[in-house]
Formats: C-alpha cells, sequence, structure tokens
C-alpha cells in the first residue's frame, strides 16, 4: 500500500510562535505513515479576514490555500480552529463559483485536525511518548463543535507513559481567545479566560494541553500573569515526546 | 425602548465591574446549561425532535402567507379581531385604541418581548393607562424602570437584596411597610399586591409562544399561571404577537413545546401551558368579551424575504444565551436593546440597524455554543458573520481595524512577502521576550497585554527551519 501523502498546514501561530509543534506533528505523522511534505506557498487560512466580514480577502486566500494543496491526499493542520476553517468553511465561503464549488469541496473532505486524523484516518491507537506529569486538557471550540474532536486526543494522551490526565471542569467551554475578538474586546475576553484559569489552576494539574495554539496562547498568557505555575503545551509535543523545549511562555529559568 | 446597542463595549465593561451582576450570571452558567443537557438526555428522540421543530418553522415561513390567511379567517370565525400592523409605532396605536375603546385606566400583561420590542408600557403609561406587568421578573424589572436582561428570566440580574429594597419603597403605599428577605414571603406579597391589579384590570395582554393556523388558537407558557389571570380576568384580551410565531396545527405546536422548555430551563414543560381562542362564547363560565391580536410585521417580512429567515425560527427559549461565554461575562443589559445574547447579537441588528448594532454580531468567539443548543438548529455564528460582512462592507468598522486587516491579507496574499514578515516578527518578538520567553507589554497589543502576557515566540519560524532541515537532509 503506497503511503498516504499529507500537505502539512503549519497554521499561521505555529508558524510564528512555536515551530517546535510543527516537528511534533510532522514527527506524529510519519510514525503513523504517512509522507508529509509542507507546500511553500502556504500563509494563513484567511480566518482573520473571514470572521473579520472581510468575505472577499477570504475568498482570495481561501483559493490560494487550495491551490497550494491541490493534489494531497489529505491536508493535516494542528488546530481544530484552521482544521475546522477549510473543513467547514470553505465550501460555504466559494459557494456559486462553479469551477471553486468543486474544488472546495475536494479540499474541505480531505482536510482534517491533526490528532482527529492520526486517531480516524491512521486508525493510530497509541503512541511512544513518555511525559511523566499531571495534565489537564482544554477542548478548543472549532475542533469540539465543528470536528468532533474531542475523544481522540484523550485515547492517545491515554497510552502516554507516566501521565496522568484530570479533566478540566467547563472543558468545553470557550476560552475567550476568538480571533481578533480577543484584542476588539479586551476586556470581556479577560473576563472570560480568567475563568479558565481557574478552573485550569483548580484541577491542580501541573501541564494545561490543548491542540490549538490561539487558545493556548491566550490561556498561556493569562496564566502567567495570574502567576499561575502551570505550564500550558501543544497536545502534539506530548503526543510526539518533544517536550524539551520549555512550555509556551517559559524561558528557560521558569 | 431606546438602544444603546452602539456602546456595547462601554456598556461591557459596566458589566464587569458590577459585583451584584457578576454573581448572579455565576449562578446562572451553573444552573440552566446542566438542567438543559440533562433534560436532552432523558429523551433520547430530542435531536430528532429538533430536526422536527425546524422543519415545521422552515415550512410555516416558506407558507406564512397562507397560514397567516388561514389563522385570521380562524380568530374572525370565533369571534375575535385580527390588527395587522406593519411598524411598531402601528402596533401601539392599535393597541391604544383597543384599550381606548373599552375606557381602560390599567391593562395587565403576562410577559412579551414585542410589547418590550415596540416600548409599550412608557407608550401607556404616557396616554394616562397603567400597565401592570404580571411575570413575577417583569414585576421587579417594572417596579426598577429596567429593561429585561435574558429573554426567559427578565430579573436575573436582581440580587434578592435588592428586590426586598424594591418591594418595600414600592409597596409601603400600599401599607406593606415590613422589608422582607425571604424569597417565599417577597412571591406571597408580590402575589398579594397583584392578585388585586388582576381583579381590577380593565384589559388584559399577553404576548404568544405560538399562534396555530388551523384554529385561531394562540399559546402562552408560563411558570406562574399568571398568563392566565391575564387573559382570562379583564373584559378585553390582546394577544401582541408577531409574524413568525405562526406554525400550522395544535399538534406542530406540541412538537415545538417539546423542545421550547426543555432548551430554556431544563423542564420537561413549563407548568403553565395556556391556550386562548377568541371571546367567551355562550355559556363558557368567564373569558373576555373582547378578543384582539395585534399582529406586528416590524421588520419580518423583510427577514422572511432575505438570508437572514432562518433567525425567524427563533422561539425564543434562552438557550443560546445560556450557554454563551460572553452571555455569561457582561449580562444582558451590555447588548443594549431587548434581545440579548446570540440571538440578540443577530435581531437587533436586524431591527434596530446593523450601524446601531454593528458591535453585537463582532462581539462574539464564535465558539459555537449557541449553535450546539438551539432547539430551532439556527446557524447563529453564520448568521452573526453575515452581518459582520454587512457592517464591513459598509464601512462601518474603525479605519485602525480596517487597514490592519487590509495590510494582512496583502501579506496573506504574498507568500514570499508574508514569509520575511514572519521572520522579522517571530525574531523581534523573541529578542523582546527575553530569557522570560513572554512580553508583559507590547505597544500596539495592549489589547492582549493589559492583562495576559504575550508568549514569545522561539525564535525562528518553522517555515525558516524546515527548509534548513530539508537542505541538510534532502
Amino acid at each position: 500500500m503506497t503511503p498516504p501523502r499529507v500537505g502539512f498546514f503549519v497554521t499561521c501561530l505555529v508558524d510564528l510562535f512555536r515551530p517546535t509543534v510543527g516537528f511534533a506533528a510532522i514527527k506524529l505523522l510519519e510514525d503513523a505513515g504517512c509522507v508529509v511534505e509542507v507546500p511553500e506557498l502556504q500563509t494563513c487560512c484567511g480566518q482573520p479576514a473571514y470572521n473579520s466580514g472581510d468575505r472577499a480577502s477570504a475568498q482570495t486566500i481561501a483559493r490560494r490555500v487550495i491551490n497550494a494543496f491541490e493534489g494531497f491526499d489529505y491536508v493535516v493542520a494542528p488546530s481544530g480552529s484552521c482544521g475546522g476553517m477549510m473543513a467547514k468553511h470553505f465550501p460555504a465561503l466559494l459557494a456559486g463559483d462553479p469551477v471553486w464549488t468543486a474544488r472546495a469541496a475536494s479540499h474541505a473532505r480531505r482536510s482534517f485536525e491533526l490528532v482527529s486524523f492520526l486517531v480516524d484516518v491512521m486508525r493510530l491507537t497509541r503512541v511512544a511518548a513518555r511525559f511523566p506529569a499531571t495534565v489537564t486538557y482544554h477542548d478548543s471550540c472549532s475542533g469540539l463543535r465543528e470536528l468532533n474532536v474531542h475523544d481522540q486526543p484523550r485515547k492517545l494522551l491515554a497510552t502516554v507513559a507516566g501521565l496522568t490526565l484530570r479533566e478540566l471542569p467547563r472543558a468545553d467551554v470557550c476560552c475567550g481567545f476568538g480571533g481578533t475578538f480577543c484584542v476588539k474586546y479586551p476586556e470581556v475576553s479577560t473576563k472570560i479566560v480568567a475563568q479558565k484559569a481557574d478552573d485550569v489552576v483548580g484541577t491542580g494539574a501541573d501541564t494545561l494541553l490543548a491542540g490549538d495554539m490561539g487558545c493556548l496562547l491566550n490561556m498561556a498568557g493569562r496564566l502567567s500573569r495570574q502567576g499561575a505555575r502551570v505550564k500550558v503545551r501543544h497536545v502534539a509535543e506530548v503526543l510526539a515526546g518533544m517536550t524539551d523545549r520549555p512550555a509556551i511562555g517559559q524561558g528557560e529559568a521558569d | 425602548m431606546e438602544s444603546t446597542a452602539h456602546a456595547f463595549p462601554a456598556n461591557a465593561a459596566r458589566a464587569l465591574t458590577d459585583a451584584d451582576l457578576q454573581s448572579a450570571l455565576a449562578q446562572l452558567q451553573t444552573g440552566f446549561p446542566a438542567k438543559r443537557a440533562a433534560a436532552a438526555a432523558r429523551m433520547p428522540e430530542f435531536e430528532r425532535l429538533r430536526d422536527a421543530a425546524r422543519d415545521i418553522k422552515d415550512h410555516t415561513l416558506a407558507h406564512l402567507d397562507h397560514y397567516l390567511e388561514r389563522y385570521t379567517r380562524a380568530v374572525e370565525a370565533s369571534g375575535g379581531q385580527v390588527h395587522w400592523c406593519a411598524t411598531a409605532e402601528d402596533a401601539r396605536q392599535a393597541v391604544l385604541a383597543i384599550c381606548r375603546n373599552a375606557g381602560a385606566r390599567t391593562v395587565t400583561k403576562g410577559k412579551s418581548m414585542v410589547a418590550e420590542e415596540i416600548a409599550l408600557n412608557p407608550y401607556l403609561a404616557a396616554a394616562g393607562i397603567t400597565p401592570v406587568e404580571t411575570d413575577l421578573g417583569e414585576y421587579i424589572i417594572q417596579l426598577a424602570d429596567e429593561p429585561p436582561s435574558h429573554v426567559i428570566a427578565p430579573a436575573m440580574h436582581k440580587t434578592k437584596d435588592q428586590v426586598s429594597d424594591l418591594f418595600l419603597a414600592h409597596h409601603a403605599k400600599l401599607g406593606k411597610t415590613r422589608r422582607l428577605t425571604e424569597p417565599p414571603e417577597l412571591i406571597a406579597e408580590a402575589r398579594d399586591v397583584l392578585r388585586e391589579r388582576f381583579i381590577k384590570a380593565d384589559v388584559g395582554i399577553t404576548g404568544a409562544n405560538m399562534l396555530i393556523a388551523e384554529t385561531g388558537t394562540s399559546i402562552i407558557v408560563t411558570n406562574e399561571g399568571n398568563g392566565d389571570l391575564t387573559q382570562v380576568l379583564p373584559k378585553v384580551h390582546i394577544v401582541l404577537a408577531t409574524l413568525e410565531k405562526l406554525v400550522p396545527t395544535l399538534e406542530d405546536a406540541a412538537t415545538v413545546l417539546r423542545v421550547l422548555a426543555r432548551s430554556g430551563t431544563g423542564q420537561e414543560f413549563s407548568a403553565y401551558t395556556t391556550l386562548s381562542a377568541g371571546p367567551r362564547r355562550p355559556g363558557d363560565a368567564d373569558g373576555p368579551v373582547e378578543y384582539h391580536v395585534v399582529l406586528l410585521d416590524g421588520g419580518r417580512s423583510q427577514m422572511l424575504a432575505g438570508e437572514f429567515r432562518a433567525m425567524l425560527r427563533c422561539i425564543r427559549c434562552g438557550a443560546c444565551m445560556n450557554q454563551c461565554p460572553v452571555f455569561a461575562a457582561v449580562g444582558g443589559h451590555a447588548y443594549g436593546w431587548v434581545y440579548v445574547g446570540p440571538m440578540g447579537a443577530v435581531l437587533t441588528p436586524l431591527l434596530a440597524g446593523v450601524a446601531e448594532a454593528r458591535h453585537l454580531p463582532n462581539a462574539s468567539t464564535f465558539c459555537g455554543a449557541c449553535e450546539s443548543v438551539c432547539p430551532m438548529r439556527i446557524p447563529l455564528p453564520a448568521l452573526m458573520r453575515r452581518l459582520r460582512e454587512a457592517a464591513f462592507d459598509a464601512g462601518l468598522p474603525p479605519a485602525t481595524e480596517r487597514s490592519g486587516l487590509a495590510l494582512w491579507a496583502a501579506l496573506a496574499r504574498a507568500p514570499g512577502l508574508y514569509r520575511l514578515g514572519a521572520r522579522i516578527g517571530a525574531r523581534l518578538l523573541a529578542r523582546l521576550g527575553g530569557r522570560a520567553a513572554r512580553l508583559r507589554r507590547l505597544p500596539l497589543a495592549r489589547g492582549w497585554t493589559g492583562t495576559r502576557d504575550l508568549p514569545a515566540p522561539e525564535g525562528d519560524t518553522f517555515q525558516d527551519l524546515w527548509r534548513e532541515r530539508r537542505r541538510a537532509r534532502p
């Protein structure tokens, strides 16, 4: 059987803030038997425009993403938000255009969030990683509600040696990031993330995991501002056993 | 009521520092959502019922002209009158004319969001007619002279202490001079005061949860029975409703009722489900002598014709706001008009204008919790996005926001430049983050760093590192 060819969609936030997540994701995909390529022409999935009402720009960007990932068996992103944008919103965004309707539908069918792709498509049942810590997990909204990412990360985390998962109360409630929302309505966003940070601290876990860089930056930023000592990582880092780097927003000294 | 939706940021800031409101909101978060989830879980066919309820409304809306005529004929056949009103002003005048005709001095009111929408109370009061709210929550906010903050729990923002003070201030003149503090005492006093008003009222005004085309029946659901007394005791009953309340048959209404209370309060059914269909007939023991339906369009036919038709499926259950993280943070008054939470974020711009209410559909994280519980499966985030597009197309967002977005969009279309920009940004922020690897302050990003650290990037972009790795190991 020829291994599936995966076009890796880095996401703008992983590209800019946390390349480690990209390498961890690629390791997981390769270990699962995929051939991974990273198309150079990718930039962003277009959500900042799409969610700000700039439909024309979002359409242009969507067409470029589709072009850049033409020909891959799958398009995988370490994010439920960007994955949901491609899998659920591209078809709606390009509906009505006879050529692009079909191409958007094809792109959408091939697009996945990383962890659900590993479990649901590649049938991965365990990982060879070790992370001796008590972790808690936040379900990012787009992954949870648009792509049904819920059980998959828990299944794989259960196979990480030394790891104990302590469930987060209200894990399915938004962290208040919301893309540009967090800077357009900072006070409201802060109120929501402060509640989330309290819930995280309340679990007593020493590490918070999630599958989306936006939520992770938001929660990590709030936790450290509140003086909490909880470490924050993308779930792919733990699943790939790539946890040598300091956690998000932590210096070597922390 | 006068809209302050344009001032959402200021309204929200005020709400966030209101300790009483914040404690009420914390209770809401732990109450309704869990009850709704339990009610849905107890009913294996709940998801199918949601589909059925949606389909009933979609069908009705697709043939609304037919069902409106049928409903009108049925009401007239039972001796009632239907008053078609295009605008809020028409509806106010129609209600006033009926009241004047009846020589009314006081009217009792069941809970009606449409009455709030058309600001009926101040209009009647200005005409010398005293409106009396009879739903306990509505009664409390009427005493406080405030708008509702939730579609099914209008006084949820009020603490018990505030209610004690309000009752003392307004009931002392009725000889009730003891400040009560226990909820059962407060409820008993309200019941006592309202009983008198029920008996004296000349006209009773109710809203309608549904209007049934086949039979000309109107349905209200309450938990206090106040609706029954409002519509049965006075000699005139006015049903005030908007077009989209129509459903074809009683059976259809039953389907919608099965999802309504479960979605809102988590009850299987509201305590009272009350039907009215015309004036008292010969031989009836009670009931009004006159039965009027004031049927308001108020912008609905425009919604019906356009891309926001799905919003007309809304049955005002409150599920969306109960689950909304933004509503949970700021409460209903921050939204600035009658309709609040996610449904308000769609309805207010449609009814009060996008220019007035552009903030509301923008002040959402698009977390999708509202859509996931909406019994009518209204795609609330998608509708909010269309309203953001309408605001963007009309040039309403501030210039800084628009130019920032334009710059970003230009970069996103030019991969080479984008990579360069990302490289510079990643390195700069990493350097600013220093050994702590986070920024406590960043000019132009105070919205973030005012209350959160900004985790610093690792230093190089993924794209650059990947290219290096490819060169080393082709």
